[in-house]
């Protein structure tokens, strides 16, 4: 058994280092017919033009290319910046797709062998890893030596890991145009799902789906005997694979528009940009539909479902971000921050981002109505800034790449303004509740300790108070490490559901509270 | 704002700290001091197992942040008091100091016990109670351990051979009675704690009593003698024979000593403006005809600083325990339990029910009274409601009344298998009566766990 997780970890960094070294492999020409194939009309004229220089030029490497292809659409936009000739300026970023049709490699003419080489080998690795754990071991809890890992307690194989997740997210959002090898590699997948070709965003969907059912598989094993964790993570496996990635290709396939049918505004920020609704507007019936579905899951849903059983329902059983924190990101849940500081961090943050979310839609929408006649451009600017800032930056790069520094529930915690909206509502006006039972709390600490967003889970505990908070998503994972099972997650009757002053049950001298 | 009295406490454990947080909350001006010798802040002295084993952090343990002593005025003293002078209200320190107090509460804990054993103060043998313990066993077993052996079946045996299996150690068990803490427990559920203690591979040997510990020559043990003349090959050895109130420096004082320090119902001792609670406080008299003079866990000591606080802020409050409770974790078993459950009892006075799951790790007994009115439960790999069962008891409900509204105690997570309704169809069964067994809904029926 050892020996099969000792194979499936050399198959894993083996596909590693594959997926690593690939981006590098092959050469670049470029030529007139790629830039009329791949700009757009206004910029075509002057985009053949700019890179004739570069025309039959053959590119060992993706960084002389791309230097060179910037630098040349640089220069020519700088010139125009210092004659403020703005509407002249060439906004696109090209060198994507440019990239990825002058590239000559190895992995076009053997997608499928690279494909396997480096995400199947991972994959592979990973389950021979995961599926034999704990055998032969009896059900309980699993966190022996977390805090004695290099892995799970900011160690340098931590480090490393979080460095590698954050430079994969630069890249991926900001120049993906040096990992157009990887997208070829995904090209054959693609076509057939959907009928179009790969795009970096394709190849982030099906390494991103992957990863949850790898790590899914991990969670039954490490949760054996704990049915709510197992159901829980069936769960987001099965809304990551069917909602967030089959389905929207799917979807492009019948020649529908792309739509995750679980994504919900404000996390899906750009849901009313102008382009979106334009879409769905014009793809008859289908589209209406999906416009309003995902109107009702704002208005209607959130509510009704978070009143029933608390933001749970949404961020550790169907969210796909939540999906990943709770699989990938599980092996961190230890790391994230109890302070009562950061608790005050996060409500600045999170609020802030919310505030953000909805003034920029509002103005969107105000702007889409009144014709463009009231801000202009003005909310475009808006949508890149929050793209940029929040969508990639802090989702992502930090959402993310941070697991290994700060707990899996990073974006969760402070940033995701669909969790801060829940969270209202769990907060004031649900039926779930995390009930501590009477007085037999020992103090301990693993409840806080395993808590992923960072909820001092033992302060109320201890005290034999309901936990009550906007951030709790419901994972059920203090219940689960409790060793005096003190801890209880509940959809009940709103009277006594919130109680401030509780009293500790046993001692019948006097009665206090807490 | 000048103090009006300043009130030093000794010991930072459960039952100090929490009457230096009632006494904070009762009252603004008093002066709180709590001295410890062995760590600055309060930790939970129940989870040190877990970090040993990598579970925590030792600061994970310290159930309030740094700044909340400041904040509330409670002055930490990291020190040992070595002397106490009760005439002139004066403790001497180790580190030289003298502190001087108007009012004393002793809350020094308790010791590993240590029956005189030979060779039971070599290198390598140890019992397991404070941070320092904890330290010591972490040098003990960082290297050259393979096999340890663990004398006394309780609570604090079974978490030592499952800090020692972390360190992939062998562990041998040795327990006096006939079977794993059998003078608590009835003999299922010793027998279900037994089962699971071998399905994790430890060497569980009961009616085995230590005759000596036998030393390696330069003053570590190799080995551990039975009474049966067996010799088992250690080179660790784990002493968890129940623990006993810390006191030596207090003994050969002008302070009332028996095993603890002596305290009536208002934790007074027989010196004025001196008290004592928690683990090592012994009562002149029964609290209750169910209580021990010496009440040695966690929820007592809590009580204890609670009920004191009262006193001392001048509400004299005697000390009135509600209905028992307890609860503990033997490997990956829970166990809880309400009420009176004895080892034993007599069968002509007590009504007994049992109900085991088949997987022989899950089980509930509820003990009644020849009326029929429930005496306690234990329950064993299920949770149930503490607020239930101290009603019930406190009300002494029929256990038929008890079985009928049994999944409202019901306290496992969601899509658990439901176990209620299996002990409502035994008991139903065995007292032949027809009861309605609670079903979960369609949905929890159609992807929760199995009975």
């Amino acid at each position: 058994m050892k020996y099969i997780q000792l194979i499936g970890l050399t198959l894993f960094l083996t596909g590693l280092l594959a997926f690593t070294v690939i981006p590098f492999l092959g050469e670049y020409t470029i030529s007139e017919a790629i830039v009329l194939d791949n700009t757009k009309d206004i910029h075509q004229e002057k985009m053949k033009e700019l890179l004739a220089p570069m025309y039959g030029k053959e590119y060992s490497s993706s960084f002389s290319f791309i230097r060179e292809l910037n630098q040349k659409v640089d220069d020519y936009n700088s010139e125009l910046k210092a004659e403020s000739k703005w509407d002249q300026v060439i906004w696109d970023d090209y060198s994507f797709p440019l990239a990825k049709a002058s590239l000559s490699s190895p992995v076009q003419n053997h997608p499928w062998l690279f494909l396997f080489v480096s995400i199947g080998l991972t994959v592979l690795g990973g389950l021979f890893y995961n599926l034999p754990k704990f055998k032969g071991e009896p059900e309980g809890i699993k966190n022996n030596g977390i805090f004695h890992s290099k892995m799970k307690n900011r160690g340098w194989l931590g480090m490393l890991t979080g460095s590698y997740l954050i430079l994969f997210y630069v890249i991926l959002y900001w120049f993906p145009a040096y990992m157009v090898n990887l997208v070829w590699m995904v090209e054959p997948l693609s076509l057939i799902l959907s009928g179009n070709p790969a795009s970096q965003w394709f190849l982030y969907g099906l390494i991103y789906t992957l990863a949850i059912l790898v790590m899914g598989v991990r969670m039954f094993r490490k949760y054996k005997g704990n049915r709510y964790q197992q159901i829980r993570t069936a769960s987001v496996m099965f809304f990551q694979t069917a909602f967030a990635f089959l389905i929207p290709e799917i979807l492009v396939l019948l020649n529908k528009p792309y739509f995750d049918f679980k994504n919900i505004w404000p996390l899906d920020y750009s849901f009313f940009y102008d382009y979106r609704i334009e879409t769905l507007t014009s793809s008859g019936a289908i589209g209406m539909f999906m416009l309003i579905w995902g109107i009702l899951l704002i208005v209607v849903g959130v509510p009704l479902f978070t009143y029933f059983y608390g933001k749970r329902w949404y961020c550790s059983w169907v969210c796909g971000c939540g999906g990943l924190a709770e699989t990938v990101g599980d092996p961190y849940r230890q790391l994230s921050d109890k302070s009562l500081k950061s608790w005050k961090i996060e409500r600045y943050l999170i609020h802030g981002v919310l505030v953000l979310a909805v003034v920029m839609t509002a103005l969107t929408i105000a702007n889409y109505f009144s014709a463009f006649s009231f801000l202009g451009n003005v909310t475009n600017q808006l949508h890149s800034f929050y793209g940029f800032a929040i969508g990639s930056a802090f989702a992502g790069v930090v959402g993310t790449g941070f697991y290994p520094f700060m707990g899996n529930r990073v974006w969760c915690r402070f940033g995701c303004p669909l969790a801060a909206y829940l969270g209202m509502v769990q907060r004031f006006k649900s039926r779930f509740r995390i009930t501590t039972n009477g007085g037999q709390c020992i103090s301990c600490g693993n409840c806080s300790t395993y808590c992923e967003m960072g909820i001092d889970v033992r302060w109320y505990a201890q005290r034999g108070q309901n936990i009550v908070r906007s951030s709790c998503v419901g994972c059920g994972v203090c219940s689960a490490v409790c060793p005096r099972g003190v801890l209880k997650l509940e959809n009940g009757p709103e009277e006594g559901r919130i109680n401030e002053m509780p009293i500790l049950i046993g001692n019948d001298s006097v009665k206090l509270n807490a | 704002m000048s103090p009006s009295k300043h009130i030093v406490i000794l010991g930072n454990g459960i039952a100090g700290i929490t009457c230096a947080r009632h006494l904070r909350k009762g009252d603004d001006k008093i002066q709180i001091t709590v001295i410890s010798g062995e760590s600055k802040y309060f930790f939970s002295r129940t989870a040190l197992m877990y970090v040993y084993m990598g579970h925590m952090k030792f600061e994970h343990t310290q159930p309030y942040e740094n700044w909340f002593w400041e904040k509330n005025r409670i002055d930490l003293v990291q020190d040992w008091v070595e002397k106490v002078d009760f005439e002139g209200k004066k403790l001497y320190c180790q580190s030289g100091k003298t502190i001087t107090y108007d009012q004393l509460v002793l809350a020094t804990g308790s010791k590993p016990n240590k029956f005189g054993w030979p060779g039971q103060d070599l290198t390598g043998v140890q019992g397991l109670y404070s941070k320092q313990d904890l330290e010591l066993m972490e040098k003990n077993t960082e290297s050259g351990v393979k096999q340890a052996v663990i004398v006394g079946g309780g609570l604090i045996g079974i978490e030592m051979a499952e800090m020692l299996a972390y360190k992939n150690i062998e562990v041998t068990f040795l327990v006096r009675e006939s079977g794993f803490w059998r003078n608590i427990l009835p003999e299922e559920e010793s027998e279900m704690v037994g089962r699971h203690i071998r399905e994790h591979h430890f060497d569980l040997r009961v009616n085995t009593e230590l005759e000596e510990i036998i030393s390696d020559g330069s003053g570590k043990v190799k080995a551990v003698k039975t009474k049966s003349g067996e010799e088992i090959p250690c080179q660790f050895v784990g002493l968890t024979a129940g623990v006993s109130p810390n006191i030596d420096f207090l003994k050969g004082t002008e302070l009332d000593v028996d095993r603890g320090i002596l305290v009536d119902q208002l934790f007074q001792t027989n010196l004025k403006d001196v008290f004592a609670i928690g683990d090592c406080a012994q009562f002149r008299e029964k609290p209750d005809k169910n209580r021990n003079l010496i009440e040695q866990v966690w929820y007592t000591g809590r009580m204890h600083g609670e009920t004191l606080a009262q006193t001392i802020l001048g509400k004299p409050t005697p000390y009135k325990p509600g209905v028992w409770f307890n609860s503990a974790k033997f490997l990956d078993i829970e166990y809880q339990t309400y009420g009176q459950v004895p080892a034993d009892w007599d069968e002509s006075q007590v009504l007994n029910f049992y109900w085991e799951h088949s997987s022989g790790k899950v089980c509930f007994r509820m003990l009644c009274d020849s009326d029929g009115r429930i005496l306690g439960v234990n329950n064993f790999g299920f949770r149930l409601r503490h607020e239930f069962f101290d009603k019930a008891i406190r009300e002494q409900w029929s256990g038929q009344k008890v079985i009928q509204n049994l999944d409202k105690a019901n306290f496992d997570p969601e899509f658990f298998a439901p176990y209620i309704s299996a002990i409502q169809r035994k008991y139903a069964e065995e007292n032949n009566i027809t009861m309605k067994i609670s079903k979960p809904s369609f949905f929890k029926r159609l992807i929760g766990a199995k009975l």
